[in-house]
């Protein structure tokens, strides 16, 4: 259990960091895009050099992003193996088309943006910033494609002979691409990014302003972060309903956790913080119907009745065939050679109970229970900050395009504040989800114990701290590099 | 389309990713030049911008070699990586030193100094090509593990792929014959490093040192080559019947050349532009040899891995457990991922053009001497 604890934390913490760098990334790409398409058509160099300024800093936070993406693709194989096998088949290809379709375009023209400037026309260079742009969301959109089918396995079956989940056929793949999940989680994380990015940039821009330097620079970059990040907030807010549906309906003990619902019901409260409710809010948010069952921890361990009338049993029994279904596998595989009838009966016996052969996986019921705590404060910080973030840009673009910024020292020292803020509210948010779903890699397929490699919990811990070391080493390097590459400024003389 | 078409169509993907990812090493080869002190500072940083333009390329082509590999033969993803895990995660940590290292080590802040940076470069330089061509050497000569599929039924010990060795991947190390090629691999870089360098820095005397780069390595590159090659053709291999059961041969690979003229026609043709990349940087004047000998490196390399995986061969034999031994056939994913993939490579040539595109408009552009000391945005 030591190698699947240290696995895990190694996961997350690889996880966690790359998600530091990827929202800026999204976020600049199209405010830098913006500001290039801006000097483009209107032929301004004002425009030039404020876009230049920001690729300086796109390019800064752009190399541990892409570093770290390798470890985690790296990470799949060498810590969950078992994993790898067992749903390599529908996982390992949207890994791949990231590749072939994203990877290579990011690569291609963000170093003709970087170091192109004299070296192509400026039609190209402009092309090259959007597809940098471009090609970093395509790649968003297939890991999410791969994330989400993890929080909700569709379009596959379980093959006895091979061992693992495979996809049912080709259409499948089309139900693995427009799988609710993923599309609606790429939304809301392709946009939390540009959320991100607009607090950045309006937080640097008031830095500036505080200080009294670049003012024009300042103001205008001000101005576009503010637009693309309301922008964000609003479609951050509409993909997030949608994920709170999508929760209650595959995942409805994330949505539990999330909410410390122990006993659920119609007209289920929603808590702001503990002790504030309101009433039936959490109905209307989870299934958009005031009298629709929520169930809670207690309702999903003992069985319940769902708000189409579906009875679910409870983990307790779904463990029961969980583990027939494992045996009758152990016999499949014995007698499928040598007698094809014991076989076919284990088969029969397989195919009734494989929806729940993950809880065979498990040793008592209360595995399946996230850790709430973490889960439900986690949702809190998301929300609570994900609006104060949406103040902040709504505040920021009012000030900007009315140019009310003279004596507004409090509002850029709260930009500054928010810098941090912004990346808590995305770290809560993969907390919700990647916490929120334990104990399963697969949702109800495979638990985080079985999906492990077969390697010392020593092994795991040297690589754990090693790559702590390296990711702190680096976030170090990249703020003190960052800071001085803000302090230096774009060197706009136009005051 | 059968079953076996596409799973032999993706073995040969692979081996054109792999190809690829060898042929695009020349930015490990051509980052051992730090260690050049006939190189005065400048010119060791015009060497840097001229891979500096590249290594996302080189980096990208290994995240899709891994990801390719994951996606088409997941059981070769999940024992490899799992089991040999230290050299795994050696590679991974030089080529995350290496991907920041270009944004970083000239600037202000970064903490370890410029030389630590340029360190990360030289260690990615060396040991990216050798642990790659290392682990590729193992096709060969087998690796101690065992598959179990049936495993993940058995509460007490579920992990399908186990690793012998506590060593996790490192026994490799004792393995001279593929340690052979993982040094073949090196020379090889540093080849093509310096062919590239040739091609786009505008400076005699970096030309100069590098043509006699090209001297120094050509030597020990064929001999170590050759002498990977003919162990190869001696040694007894791993083969595979037809209902599936692995056994040991002599000469299997000598036999797998001999009887697929293909693979023998790719060999002959990647070591003839190799050695006309090389003729052309040594011998000569002109400064095309690159476009000679990446190719080269490319068709050698696939011939490498049709060697491993075609002609009933298990392209990563156990060698503690014949039966558990990953042939393209028990480790391929089903024939709906390998058809939906097929449909989407198709894409490839899309790819490859608008690289090619962006690679001719950046690369007319030679390195100057100029540009590194008075433009921005360089490294």
């Amino acid at each position: 259990m030591e190698t699947v604890f240290w696995s895990r934390l190694q996961f997350a913490m690889t996880a966690a960091y790359h998600w530091l760098f990827v929202p800026l990334t999204l976020g600049l790409a199209l405010i830098m895009a913006i500001m290039e398409t801006l000097y483009v058509v209107k032929g301004d160099d004002f425009w030039k050099k404020t876009a230049k300024f920001w690729m300086k800093v796109f390019a800064i936070n752009f190399a541990v992003g892409i570093a770290t993406g390798l470890i985690l693709e790296f990470e799949f194989g060498t810590n969950w193996s078992n994993y790898s096998w067992f749903v390599g088949d529908m996982f390992g290809a949207p890994l791949a088309i990231e590749g072939i379709l994203a990877f290579f375009m990011e690569a291609t023209f963000f170093a003709v943006m970087f170091f192109g400037w004299h070296k192509v026309s400026k039609r190209f260079h402009l092309a090259s910033t959007w597809l940098t742009g471009i090609g970093a969301t395509i790649s968003a959109y297939w890991i999410l494609v791969a994330n989400g089918w993890m929080q909700n396995p569709v379009g596959t079956t379980f093959n006895p002979d091979t061992v693992r989940s495979e996809m049912a056929s080709a259409q499948a793949f089309w139900e693995v691409v427009t799988n609710p999940v993923a599309v609606s989680k790429f939304f809301h994380s392709v946009t939390s990014g540009w959320v991100t990015g607009g607090v950045f940039v309006v937080a640097v821009s008031g830095w500036y302003l505080l200080k009294k330097r670049e003012t024009e620079f300042a103001r205008k970059s001000m101005l576009v972060g503010a637009v693309v990040g309301l922008v964000g907030s609003a479609a951050v807010m509409l993909s997030g309903d949608s994920s709170g549906v999508h929760a209650a309906e595959f995942q409805p003990m994330k949505l539990a956790a999330a909410e410390g619902l122990e006993d659920g019901g119609p007209r289920a409260a929603f808590t702001i913080v503990p002790g504030i409710k309101i009433p039936g809010m959490l109905s209307i948010l989870a299934t958009h119907d005031i009298d629709g069952f929520v169930p809670g921890i207690n309702d999903i361990l003992n069985g319940y009745v769902d708000k189409d009338g579906n009875t679910i049993p409870s983990v307790a029994e779904k463990m029961e065939r969980g583990r027939q279904a494992l045996d009758a596998l152990t016999v499949y595989r014995e007698f499928r050679e040598s007698n094809p009838d014991s076989a076919a009966v284990a088969k029969a016996i397989l195919d009734e109970n494989v929806q729940y052969m993950g809880y065979g996986h498990l040793e008592k019921p209360e595995d399946v229970i996230p850790p709430v705590g973490i889960v439900f404060w986690a949702f809190r910080g998301m929300i609570g900050l994900g609006m104060l973030m949406a103040l902040l840009l709504l505040l920021a673009f009012i000030f900007a395009w009315k140019d009310r910024l003279e004596n507004k020292k409090w509002f850029f020292i709260a930009a500054l504040v928010c810098i941090p803020l912004v990346y808590i509210c995305g770290q809560c948010g993969w907390i919700v989800a990647e916490v929120g779903r334990q104990p399963w890699t697969i949702q109800g397929l495979l638990p985080v114990n079985v999906a492990i490699s077969s390697l010392s919990a020593g092994a795991v811990k040297t690589t754990f701290f090693l790559f702590l070391a390296i990711f702190a080493l680096f976030l170090a390097i990249e703020i003190r590099i960052l800071v001085r590459a803000i302090g230096k400024g774009p060197q706009i003389t136009e005051d | 389309m059968t079953f076996e078409f596409l799973q032999n169509y993706w073995w040969i993907l692979i081996a054109l990713l792999g190809g690829l990812l060898v042929a695009l090493m020349f930015v490990q080869g051509a980052n051992v030049q730090l260690l050049n002190n006939r190189l005065d500072d400048t010119q060791k940083r015009m060497v840097l911008n001229a891979t500096g333009r590249k290594w996302e390329l080189t980096f990208t082509t290994l995240v899709t070699f891994g990801g390719a590999f994951f996606a088409s033969f997941p059981l070769f993803y999940s024992t490899s990586f799992g089991g040999a895990y230290w050299v795994w995660m050696l590679l991974l940590v030089t080529f995350v030193f290496q991907a920041v290292s270009y944004e970083f080590y000239a600037k202000k802040g970064n903490l370890l100094g410029m030389k630590s940076f340029r360190i990360a470069l030289k260690a990615n330089g060396i040991l990216a090509p050798f642990l790659v061509g290392t682990a590729v050497g193992t096709f060969f000569t087998g690796s101690g593990f065992t598959v179990d599929k049936a495993a993940i039924a058995n509460p007490s010990s579920p992990i399908i792929s186990t690793w012998a060795s506590p060593w996790h991947g490192l026994e490799a190390l004792g393995q001279w014959h593929a340690v052979l090629l993982g040094l073949t691999l090196v020379f090889l870089a540093v080849i093509l490093g310096a062919l590239y360098v040739l091609h786009v820095v505008d400076e005699h005397a970096v030309r100069k040192e590098m043509r006699r780069t090209l001297q120094i390595a050509v030597i020990p590159f064929l001999l170590l080559f050759a002498a990977w090659f003919i162990v190869l053709m001696l040694r007894d291999g791993y083969t595979v019947d037809s209902d599936g059961t692995v056994s040991m041969e002599s000469y299997k690979y000598l036999q797998n050349l001999l009887e697929q003229p293909v693979v023998m026609a790719m060999f002959a043709a990647g070591v003839l532009l190799l050695l006309t990349g090389l003729y052309l940087g040594i011998f000569t004047k002109r400064r095309r040899g690159f476009w000679f000998a990446a190719p080269g490196a490319i068709l050698v390399v696939m011939g490498v891995f049709f060697l491993a995986g075609f002609h009933d061969t298990p392209y990563y034999p156990s060698n503690i457990d014949l039966q558990s031994s990953l042939t393209i056939r028990n480790s391929s994913s089903s024939y709906f991922t390998l058809l939906v993939m097929f449909w989407v490579s198709m894409l490839i040539p899309f790819v490859v053009a608008y690289i090619a595109y962006a690679w001719r408009a950046m690369d007319k552009w030679k390195i100057t001497r100029h540009e590194i000391e008075k433009t921005e945005n360089k490294y």
